[in-house]
């Protein structure tokens, strides 16, 4: 599936990925291949975007956004945010 | 005759090194213009997305939720966030929008204003300058943004604006700015940015059976002040531009000017070397036929 990480100071991240975890506002969650449509509030945290099925990841710190799931296409907006050290 | 020779030459000189000046500036404006665009560019994906989702929500909820920040009430304090920018030597630019502020005041607002109920917030150091300078109600609290524009910064601000609205310190908020059309051309604009004006839900957003996680409403409480993060970051880009475009503008004009008057120099200092010369040939001359005779 497509991910986008999108802050208003500029595009951060745009690719294909296997899977993405997420922190929402009620708990962290993981969103996969075909997931249903969803939009979601998102707080401060950890992001981890899950790069294929073995263990390649990258670690995002964010501020709190959104994030809009629909067609396989997966769009988290955030106010900021910084990738953390591999 | 030689003095005056002198003169022109000196003004030829100081208005050569001004037009260098001046073109400089124009070089390093528009390169800043350059930077501004991308950073308004940069944002644009992000502010469409939210909009986005926020008619997404907004379609497939009925009724329109009733929210703090939409509410209208009467207008008994007003808070009005003028941008201008840090620096001069950009034409009229900060002039105008003084003048916009003003006009705004004494058109919508006289009444506010004569209870003293009209504050100020400046952003950018000339208008904050400006407005101490006649006693207006001002708050200096987020004139520096432009010194490091961040988004970070810029939030801080709405924050505080819709604080205030939220806690009935001020019943309206307007921002006073200049929307950058292009390079040669601004619009100051007077907008409305509390209480939210009508949310109009695009038809034809509700795409998908979304699931909502927290529930609709939450999501719009949620959703509404980071829109408006995104506004007033749009609001200072926006200005950020218009600024480097019209000090472009400014001193492009000044370098043309420059170059009229090194025209018009030129010629009197060919004028004046042409005097000289003919005096000096018709001393030699009457002098060689002086002795002759």
């Amino acid at each position: 599936m497509n991910l986008e990480i999108l802050t208003p100071e500029k595009k951060l991240y745009s690719g294909e990925v296997y899977g993405v975890q997420m922190p929402g506002i009620s708990g962290s969650f993981e969103v996969l291949e075909k997931h249903a449509p969803l939009v979601s509030a998102l707080k401060a945290g950890n992001l981890k975007i899950l790069k294929d099925k073995q263990n390649n990841t990258a670690q995002f710190e964010v501020q709190g956004g959104f994030v809009e799931v629909l067609r396989n296409k997966v769009t988290v907006l955030v106010e900021g945010a910084k990738q953390l050290g591999e | 005759m030689p003095g005056q020779l002198k003169e022109v030459r000196n003004r030829i000189g100081s208005v050569q090194s001004t037009q260098q000046i001046t073109k400089a500036m124009k070089m390093v404006s528009a390169a800043k213009l350059r930077r501004a665009q991308d950073a308004i560019i940069q944002m644009r994906p992000y502010a469409k997305k939210l909009q986005e989702l926020l008619s997404n929500i907004v379609s497939s909820s009925e009724g329109g939720s009733e929210m703090t920040l939409a509410a209208e009430r009467t207008v008994e304090k007003v808070l009005l966030i003028v941008v201008t920018s840090d620096r001069g030597l950009c034409g009229a630019f900060n002039a105008n929008l003084i003048k916009l502020a003003k006009a705004t005041i004494a058109e919508k607002y006289a009444d506010q204003n004569k209870k003293g109920n009209v504050t100020i917030w400046s952003i950018g150091k000339k208008g904050y300058e400006h407005f101490v300078k006649h006693k207006y109600n001002t708050e200096a609290t987020y004139k520096d943004i432009f010194q490091n524009l961040t988004f970070e910064n810029v939030q801080v601000c709405a924050q505080a604006a819709i604080h205030s609205f939220r806690s009935k310190q001020v019943d309206a908020v307007e921002i006073i700015y200049s929307e950058f059309k292009n390079a040669g051309t601004q619009r100051f604009v007077v907008e409305r940015f509390l209480p939210i004006p009508k949310v109009a839900g695009k038809k034809g957003g509700n795409r998908a059976d979304f699931i909502f996680e927290p529930a609709k409403e939450q999501l719009v409480a949620e959703l509404m002040p980071r829109i408006l993060n995104t506004q007033l970051y749009k609001v200072i880009l926006d200005s950020n531009a218009s600024e480097h475009g019209a000090r472009m503008t400014a001193m492009d004009k000044a370098t043309e000017n420059a170059n009229e008057m090194l025209r018009a120099l030129k010629i009197s200092y060919n004028r004046a070397r042409q005097a000289a010369i003919t005096t000096e040939l018709t001393e030699i001359v009457s002098g060689a036929a002086a002795l002759q005779g």
